[in-house]
């Protein structure tokens, strides 16, 4: 096991960076992004050592730093990651490295606090990601989201001013009851302590209390049909960085509070819940399927793609209450790694399709499918990439997005084999929204001057969206490196949530 | 078996299958990512040596198989979840060796074929590098020894199929075409993945070799569906497999995807669209044979699906017009025949037939091609006719073509395609008695539709127009060198293949038989020739010629007579012209029914009563509540004091009334 | 003899008059000055008699305080009205609703 404040240096690093980047004095431009470059590049470096440093095969917490913080309230400076939280640690960092990237030219209105908004904002994620003491950890939950609210406030599109309030009270909504529900766990355990309240046992009534507030802070975030309507609006008014943080980590927040809070803790009360939260799985999966199947928009058609593909996370994550007969923690395991691979696999496939949206959007300033057509014929590099990470949108197989998919359908067969066919139905309607989407955007006739005129990718541009088919190609081909990672966590997991806590 | 063989053996054979497999992906990488810098005629060496050497190799896998020689070796391990190991690995036996070699054979032919074909398209390095990339799908499709792998090389397939489907993107029926493909297949796969899933219940394993040890103590398993639906484990997995075939190889009711799928260029409708993808699916259902042979049910399914695909889908073939149109309807046809002898037990048949229609229907498209190319991409037979003057190569091939499509005694086809209705009348599998019939009947649809066409393209007046017609010529070798090189096994694999594949022990442990069902018992002692000798005694010779002679009549010498009997059988002509209707029904749930839903779920639903009533809905009774109690803030500083005096006196008085009620 | 209770009660009648002015007044904004001058010497009345009554000194010393301040409070109050009526024209009182919601 390795000690040293790793962690604290992911977490506070870039956050020091960018109020840097906010000081005054600069010379020029050039200096900030490049320091903000520099920045997350030593970030990324960071979480990677942290990956090569983690030892697999158990499910203790490493890294671990702990020093009073809040003594009248047993609170504790407590951080450490498991194999859950890790990868999306490295999610983390490599996404910013990108956003900043991707908008090194592009932002030209107060570039410097963009870029120390992301760096801020990286380092309260990985804050959320890292945090074991729930004080702390409704601190980086609540502080993260100052950030994007400035994103899209500031830089966002011609509604900005809707989206980024609905984003905001939408989530901190949720996150009051969340905080409600860690201030009487911590009144009841004695400390906030993450780890103690795995182990409280607690009554089903009040679990079923603590699980509700949970969820509505946690469905809000993930999102669960019917409180998904905030992410389509926020998306689209987002800045394509602020799509981007928002779909590859934001949104995990919320099944990742699912994993590291509602199972564990409330292992009855969300075996109770557990057709509940399957139902709205499935909704999440066809209905949503069917609304982005007419959508004009391109951002508002991913966004509720990504919804869908959440959807497949929450039902890997709660079909293991009703799997019966003797493979069931086999299952429930496949399920919870499935989940939990959509999750990183969405994290890379829905950034990169942001990215490529955001690509267009550079240079036609539209997101309307129906000025573009034809695309391929004037950026054939680009097309190839979209089309290829729509394949991973799809889930096609050797693609990371067929993994997460593909565990999920087959260990929800265990639960219930109407599911199994519900989950795959996506199969089609997935393929069906996107391709459309490749058939109206990439291929066709080429729909105008300006489409025929289009130019093509600078280094920069192809430097981002290779980077991210990379990971994409290489964890379809071989997922194994991840799932090893996150083994032991998982199978501790799904014990805490098989077993039960009442008494 | 693999003991015999020291381990050194075993990893060269391992060598042997890697580099057959990886050679076309390596050319692919190589010309798909640095194509332009390659140019034109490094692209052509890079991927065709990589394609003819994996055709090389595989001779040599075929002959070591032949020697005894087996393999089944796990690669690498995909990853381990839920105390499933799901690797990567190769199964080289007598069926992925003879797949193996007859896939780079026809890919290989493809290639050269299409330096000349692909001349002058923009898009000619790009088309090589996806059918290098096809064929390296395909390989690690039949070389699998876990679903898994199969799974990832059949949606493989899938991709690089939708990409030449769409490979002239800028039609808008071509991509429209690529996506159709796409989603049929993507109906197929969503049976395909829950039949995988049911599996790893039962078995507890993606292997191959646990799934056949494993089959027999399956039987008489049952699967509770809820509902009150029980139903037989082993067929329940066999139909769902076999709906992902059904779209794969295009069986009723989802073999919509592939007459479309002739907006891609000729060469692919030949490699992908005739020869090796479309039989991906009867491909799989004989290398899962000894589990097929528990599963009766699913047997029953397969039989019946191909004997209507293969009657229902020839009848259509007699009424297309267009060139390639006619040959997908014969390839849905033949592929009906097959999955038919599939579902009659007679495995060794189905594959006979996969392979020498990949032989037969690969020359015919790339004749039909060269055809194209002499027409200047003239896709109409009303307006050929008489080509054989100015396309000698091309009409010999085109005609040895339609010999072996037909099934002309001595022709590659005969032997493959009349063991096989023979082995389907021998079943005992339930349903063979109806199958039987309909596949003799397409005998003769079969010689109608294919003379037809020929008659149309070669023979007959010259209907095209005099610049057309000026600028007719044979092909350039490059074109019908792979004509000539088809040619010869489409006449001659009958010969060679009858005795070994039908009658020899080639299959012995890799195919099974269904117990008490000996459908292919009556080819034990049949040699080529004497099979070829009895030909002449049986009806469906004489079917066949009657069908040629239907086609002469009223091809060669009536030709106002097939418009007459159109013309009599009015409706039943319509309804033949427009396919059954299974397009406008599919397009109809596709265009209509789907975004209707989308469209209702979105704005009644997202918008209306989510974000209508509760979250803007929230908002606005929050808003008013403010408006009404805004109007208490009147602004007049005197009523404040007022209150705040009325208030303290109350609370006073309050106080007062409290401690004197204390006391 | 005059009581403790004669002075509460005299400044009790002060500080009701005062209070009186202030909700009954609607036109002059000086009157509403005045009678906030006025509930203040009520109360210094309050201060004077309990001082006396308590023989505590601190209650006159308070009233001194008062009444500085109540005086810089005239003198605010008085500059305020000012400038309200350089802007408005009028220093009537029903007219000043600008802190209307």
């Amino acid at each position: 096991m390795v000690h040293g404040p790793w962690l604290s240096l992911l977490i506070w690093l870039p956050i020091l960076g960018g109020v840097c980047l906010l000081l005054p004095g600069w010379r020029s431009a050039i200096f900030r992004r490049t320091f903000a470059l520099a920045i997350s590049l030593v970030a990324l470096a960071l979480s990677l050592w942290v990956w090569f440093h983690f030892q697999d095969g158990t499910s203790a917490m490493q890294f671990v730093e702990r020093v009073p913080w809040i003594p009248l309230l047993h609170a504790n400076y407590h951080l450490g990651v498991d194999g859950i939280s890790l990868p999306f640690l490295v999610l983390t960092t490599f996404s910013t490295v990108l956003v900043i990237l991707a908008g090194w030219r592009i932002i030209d209105y107060r570039q410097a606090g963009y870029f120390a908004a992301f760096l801020i904002m990286e380092g309260f994620m990985n804050g959320v990601f890292s945090a074991l003491d729930g004080l702390l950890f409704y601190f980086f939950w609540e502080a993260m989201l100052i950030p994007m609210f400035l994103i899209i406030g500031i830089w966002g599109g011609p509604r900005r001013i809707y989206a980024s309030f609905k984003f905001f009270l939408y989530t901190f909504l949720g996150s009051v009851l969340l905080l409600v529900a860690l201030i009487y766990l911590g009144q009841r355990v004695g400390s906030y302590d993450l780890l103690a309240f795995q182990r409280a046992p607690l009554g089903l009534g009040v679990q079923i209390w603590i699980f509700i507030a949970f969820l509505v802070a946690f469905a809000v975030k993930v999102p669960m049909w019917p409180v998904h309507t905030w992410l389509p609006d926020a998306h689209v008014e987002a800045p394509t960085g602020g799509s981007v943080i928002l779909a590859a980590i934001m949104l995990k927040m919320g099944a990742y509070g699912f994993l590291r809070l509602s199972l564990p803790i409330a292992p009855d009360a969300s075996r109770y819940f557990a057709g509940l939260m399957v139902a709205l799985s499935l909704i999440a999966i066809l209905y949503i399927g069917f609304v982005a199947l007419v959508q004009t928009d391109m951002k508002k058609l991913i966004a509720y793609s990504s919804i869908v593909h959440m959807g497949f996370v929450t039902l890997g994550f709660f079909a293991m209450y009703f799997m019966i007969g003797a493979l069931t923690t086999e299952s429930a395991r496949m399920g919870v790694q499935g989940g939990v691979f959509q999750m990183i696999s969405h994290g890379l496939v829905s950034a990169a399709l942001f990215l490529s949206v955001g690509v267009l959007y550079d240079r036609l300033h539209s997101r309307e499918i129906g000025t573009y057509g034809g695309v391929a014929r004037s950026m054939p590099v680009f097309g190839a990439l979209f089309v290829f990470f729509a394949m991973a949108n799809v889930g096609l197989p050797g693609t990371s997005g067929f993994v997460g998919e593909f565990q999920v359908i087959l260990s929800t067969w265990q639960a219930s084999p109407w599911w199994s066919l519900g989950a795959a139905l996506n199969l089609i309607l997935g393929a069906g929204f996107t391709l459309w989407l490749m058939k109206r955007v990439v291929f066709g006739p080429v729909r105008s001057e300006a489409v025929a005129r289009l130019p093509a990718l600078d280094w920069r541009e192809r430097l981002v969206l290779f980077s991210l088919a990379l990971p994409v190609l290489v964890f379809g081909l071989w997922p194994a490196p991840i799932l090893n990672v996150m083994r032991a966590s998982v199978a501790h997991l799904v014990r805490q949530a098989l077993t039960s806590k009442i008494g | 078996m693999s003991r015999n063989w020291t381990s050194s053996r075993a990893s060269r054979m391992m060598m042997l299958t890697l580099s057959i497999v990886l050679l076309p992906l390596a050319a692919a990488a190589l010309t798909g990512l640095a194509g332009r810098g390659l140019g034109r005629r490094l692209t052509h060496a890079v991927t065709i040596t990589a394609v003819g050497v994996s055709w090389v190799l595989s001779l040599f896998l075929v002959l070591r198989v032949l020697h005894g020689a087996r393999l089944d070796r796990v690669l690498y391990t995909w990853m381990v979840s839920g105390g499933v190991r799901f690797p990567i690995g190769f199964l080289i036996d007598p069926l992925s060796a003879l797949m193996i070699s007859v896939v780079t054979f026809v890919s290989f032919a493809v290639h050269i074929y299409s330096i000349g074909y692909m001349k002058d398209d923009p898009g000619e390095i790009r088309f090589f590098s996806y059918i290098s990339l096809f064929t390296f799908a395909m390989l690690l499709l039949v070389t699998a020894n876990n679903f898994l792998q199969l799974f990832i090389g059949w949606e493989g397939v899938g991709l690089v199929s939708y990409l030449l489907i769409g490979f002239w993107f800028e039609k808008p029926s071509a991509s429209a075409a690529a996506l159709k493909a796409f989603l049929v297949n993507r109906i197929g796969d969503c049976g395909f993945v829950l039949g995988i899933a049911l599996l790893l219940r039962e078995t507890g394993s993606l292997d191959y070799s646990v799934l056949f040890a494993r089959a027999p103590d399956l039987v008489g398993r049952m699967v509770d569906l809820g509902f009150g639906l029980r139903l037989p484990a082993l067929d329940l997995i066999g139909i769902l497999l076999f709906v992902g075939a059904m779209a794969k190889s295009a069986q009723i009711p989802l073999h919509v995807w592939l007459p479309d799928s002739m907006e891609g260029p000729t060469p692919i409708s030949a490699l992908i669209h005739a020869a090796t993808m479309v039989t991906a699916g009867i491909f799989m259902v004989a290398r899962l044979s000894p589990f097929y042979v528990e599963a009766r049910g699913a047997l029953s399914l397969i039989l019946i699906v191909g004997a209507l695909t293969a009657l229902f889908m020839g009848l259509l073939g007699i009424v297309a017009t267009d060139i390639k149109r006619v040959i997908a309807y014969s390839t849905l046809s033949q592929l009906g025949y097959m999955a038919a002898a599939l579902g009659a037990s007679a495995f060794a048949a189905g594959i006979f037939h996969l392979v020498t229609h990949a032989f037969f229907k690969a020359l015919l498209f790339l004749a039909a091609g060269s055809v194209i190319l002499g027409m200047h991409h003239e896709q109409d037979m009303r307006k050929m006719g008489g080509l054989r003057r100015h396309m000698p190569i091309t009409y010999v091939t085109f005609l040895i073509g339609s010999l072996a499509l037909v099934a002309f005694p001595g022709f590659s086809g005969y032997f493959s395609k009349d063991a096989l209705i023979e082995a389907v009348g021998h079943s005992t599998i339930p349903g063979a008695g109806l199958a039987y019939p309909l596949l003799v009947l397409s005998v003769f649809v079969t010689a109608l539709y294919t003379f037809r066409m020929f008659f149309m393209v070669f023979h007959g007046e010259e209907r095209m127009d005099a610049h057309t017609r000026e600028h007719l010529h044979e092909s350039p070798w490059v074109v019908t060198l792979p004509l000539i090189l088809l040619a010869i096994p489409s006449f001659g694999a009958g010969w060679v293949l009858f005795h070994p594949l039908l009658g020899g022990g080639y299959w012995d442990g890799v195919l099974a038989n269904a117990a008490g069902n000996h459908a292919l018992a009556p080819f034990r002692q049949e040699t080529a020739w004497s099979f070829f000798l009895s030909a002449f005694g049986s009806p469906t010779f004489y079917l066949m010629l009657a069908g040629i002679g239907v086609a002469a009549y009223g091809y060669l010498l009536k030709p106002a007579w097939p418009a007459a009997v159109a013309d009599r059988l009015g409706s039943a002509y319509r309804i033949l012209l427009a396919g059954y209707g299974f397009d406008r029904a599919y397009l109809w749930l596709g265009t209509t029914v789907a975004p209707f839903l989308g469209r209702l779920l979105w704005r009644r639903g997202d918008e209306q009563a989510i974000d209508g009533l509760a979250v803007n809905g929230t908002a606005n009774a929050l808003g008013r509540l403010g408006s009404w109690v805004r109007r208490l803030q009147t602004g007049l500083l005197y009523q404040y004091a007022f209150t705040l005096v009325a208030a303290l006196v109350v609370l006073v008085f309050w106080a007062l009334i409290r401690t004197s009620g204390g006391v | 003899m005059i009581t403790l209770t004669d002075y509460l009660i005299l400044g009790a009648i002060l500080f009701a008059i005062a209070v009186m002015g202030l909700f009954i007044n609607r036109k002059n904004l000086v009157v509403l000055l005045m009678c906030v001058e006025l509930m203040l010497l009520a109360v210094n009345i309050n201060f004077v008699a309990f001082s006396r009554y308590l023989m505590n000194r601190s209650g006159q010393i308070f009233v001194f305080f008062v009444l500085t301040v109540a005086a810089a409070e005239s003198a605010i109050g008085l500059a305020l009205l000012i400038v309200v009526f350089r802007h408005r024209r009028s220093i009537n009182v029903q007219e000043l609703d600008q802190l209307k919601g």
